[in-house]
């Protein structure tokens, strides 16, 4: 429908300088387009609003770490460092031991063995951690980065990211405690239950999912 | 609010006990008395400044609400036929006979809710949209605010606010409901539960902004674009990856809702809108849309909003809300009389339009259609009502939404059976209101 909106719209942008017969020749087909006011079909054209994003700009924007971690910066960080920086700054609200204080602060630490294989549609009490539940390792790295100390966002260094994503990994035996990570080695790590995603497959219809 | 040792539920901010009044004054001093605790994390400090402003409310001398009107009302007069009127005003206020409010309030990173109870029509009023936020309401100066399109673009682009407002517009009405609407409701079902409580994290509004595929359509998609990272403005920077097709669908960048500039709660002054998709990917304080190949995997979208299952997976990615309804009135606490009433509520699809709604009043065991309100609209709450005669015994009543997929409202056992009862997000079972034969009105959430 929207190719069809299109091709239609610009036919008629061409031709409305010649007739306005031809014009009107399209013209309940337009008026078919523009009547279903739910769905994006605006025709395509160059408004020439907005300016160019600058390189600078865009680089200083652009923070996320997707799954592959190739916009990992450089610097790195121990389990040791990571576990200083923790008591100083997030051991205040996430608990001394990353096991949270519910209802307000997540617990981040903890393979609680009910927690393993996966079972947590059976409970709702069975705490998800980084370690039993997150599939990539990359995005506790983009988490703390962007949201964390939660009073002082932003504030951390990539060296200081490092090393508490390493102390995170390492306290949820994911790596071992003698782990240092740098871009390479945190793109390299598996997370447990990683395979146990799956895209959603609800399509509505008659079927309960 | 909850002591719920849930952290799932925990963070994204439902509570699963009803908020009484006294909660209510407590958290609205709260948040003023916050202030004074610099030293105490900000949720903590919510958190303390509620407790001893509970503690206070408790006490003789109380400090006043906060929320007390600059002027006060004029006297209630006997006849107010017989003495003049007030004058006009800046700004219409509800009637002093009128307590529609969200609640809990006070929230740093949580939630409020919708008071569907008190509503008519289908919709909410912008004050009263149900907040959910990571990091708090950013305060934004929209002469400082922009966004950005990069990434797998042909003209990376910086458009300002009054730059969006000179693309091509268009007004729509479409729902916004929270991915976890109505947790409480599914897992721990109380008599004592409120409807704003069980569903209170929908609201339907009047949306103006941009259809996203102008925007596209002006920085030119390269061809391996197949998701978008959405990027907030707020504290935590929130991030959502959606597919491309979503934005030659119907997804908005939005600057106005029910006619008026966005409030702060909700996005002031760009969000993102993807009419039918849960809450949390309609990013709000927009500030960049990056194109890519893949999706990136955030928090929000990998250990958050993701459904656990029965068969030891997690379904991501559940971005359609399956067609789901509510009565709205009448509800817990309400107590009803014999004779003839409306059973009110509203029904929704994330999918498309709403085709019917059913309405139940013995508990499931047959189903009447209730009557629809105006035109069903693509994504959008549409009021049901259904006349009822109550002879004043015990009587239990459901309703059922069906949508234009064909998908109808399934139980809270049907539910249950599919995903389990520690499932996380994406609510719809049918949820009942049992009429007792005093005329008081529980939840019945075991449907």
């Amino acid at each position: 429908m929207r190719r069809l909106c299109e091709v239609l719209r610009l036919e008629s942008s061409v031709l409305s300088l010649t007739t306005s017969v031809l014009l009107f020749a399209t013209g309940s087909s337009l008026t078919a387009c523009s009547s279903d006011s739910t769905a994006n079909a605006e025709p395509s054209r160059d408004y020439s609003i907005g300016r160019s994003a600058t390189p600078a700009e865009m680089t200083a924007w652009t923070t996320e770490v997707g799954p592959d971690g190739k916009e990992l910066p450089s610097g790195s960080g121990s389990v040791e460092t990571g576990t200083a920086i923790f008591a100083a700054k997030c051991a205040s609200c996430h608990g001394a031991k990353g096991e949270g204080m519910p209802p307000a602060y997540p617990a981040l630490i903890g393979r609680d063995p009910k927690g393993e294989n996966f079972v947590f549609s059976t409970d709702p009490k069975i705490t998800r951690t980084i370690g039993n539940y997150w599939p990539y390792a990359t995005t506790v790295f983009d988490y703390v980065r962007r949201a964390m100390p939660h009073t002082q966002p932003g504030s951390l260094a990539n060296d200081e990211v490092y090393a508490l994503t390493a102390y995170l990994l390492a306290a949820n035996q994911v790596i071992p405690m003698n782990s240092t990570l740098d871009a390479a080695s945190l793109r390299a790590v598996k997370m447990p239950y990683v395979g146990r995603f799956v895209r959603d497959d609800r399509r509505g219809g008659h079927e309960i999912r | 609010m909850s002591d719920s040792t849930d952290s799932s539920a925990a963070d994204d901010g439902e509570f699963t006990s009803p908020i009484t009044r006294r909660d209510l004054i407590a958290g609205a001093a709260g948040a003023v008395g916050g202030a004074v605790l610099a030293g105490i994390p900000s949720l903590a400090r919510g958190q303390q400044a509620a407790k001893a402003a509970k503690a206070a409310a408790a006490a003789p001398a109380a400090t006043p609400p906060p929320v007390a009107p600059a002027n006060p009302l004029p006297p209630l007069p006997d006849d107010p036929t017989k003495v003049l009127g007030t004058p006009t005003a800046a700004v219409g206020t509800r009637s002093r006979f009128v307590n529609a409010v969200r609640t809990p309030v006070g929230q740093v990173t949580g939630t409020s809710l919708t008071p569907l109870q008190d509503l008519t029509g289908t919709i909410t009023p912008a004050d009263l949209h149900f907040e959910r936020h990571h990091g708090g309401i950013p305060q934004i100066d929209p002469a400082r605010h922009s966004l950005m399109i990069h990434g797998l673009v042909d003209r990376p682009m910086v458009f300002s606010v009054d730059d969006i407002k000179r693309f091509p517009q268009t007004t729509r009405v479409h729902f916004v409901e929270c991915s976890g609407n109505g947790r409480s409701a599914y897992r721990d079902t109380k008599p004592e539960q409120t409807v704003q409580i069980v569903a209170g994290m929908t609201s339907n509004s009047e949306w103006t902004g941009v259809p996203l595929n102008v925007l596209f359509d002006e920085c030119g998609l390269k061809s391996g674009a197949k998701w978008f990272l959405a990027e907030g403005s707020d504290a935590v920077m929130l991030t959502r990856s959606i597919p491309v097709e979503k934005a030659f669908d119907d997804a908005m960048i939005v600057w106005a809702q029910n006619g008026e500039p966005l409030q702060p709660a909700q996005g002031y002054p760009l969000r993102l809108l993807l009419p039918g998709f849960e809450g949390n990917s309609n990013v709000k304080w927009l500030r960049r849309i990056e194109l890519g190949t893949a999706p990136w995997m955030t928090r929000w979208e990998t250990s958050k909003y993701t459904d656990p299952l029965p068969d030891g997976k997690a379904r991501i990615f559940s971005f359609e809300l399956d067609a789901k309804s509510v009565i709205t009135s009448p509800t817990f606490p309400a107590t009803v009389g014999k004779g003839w009433l409306p059973v009110s509520g509203l029904a929704w699809s994330g999918r498309g339009k709403i085709t019917r709604v059913e309405v139940s009043t013995d508990g499931g065991k047959s189903w009447s259609d209730a009557t629809l309100h105006g035109p069903a609209l693509r994504k959008a709450h549409i009021r049901f009502t259904h006349m009822w005669e109550w002879n004043g015994s015990e009587a239990t009543l459901m309703s059922r939404a069906t949508d234009e997929t064909g998908y109808v409202q399934p139980t809270r056992s049907e539910l249950i059976k599919v995903r389990g009862i520690g499932t996380d997000y994406h609510f719809n079972p049918i949820y009942g209101w049992a009429v007792k034969p005093d005329g008081k009105v529980f939840f019945h959430g075991e449907t």
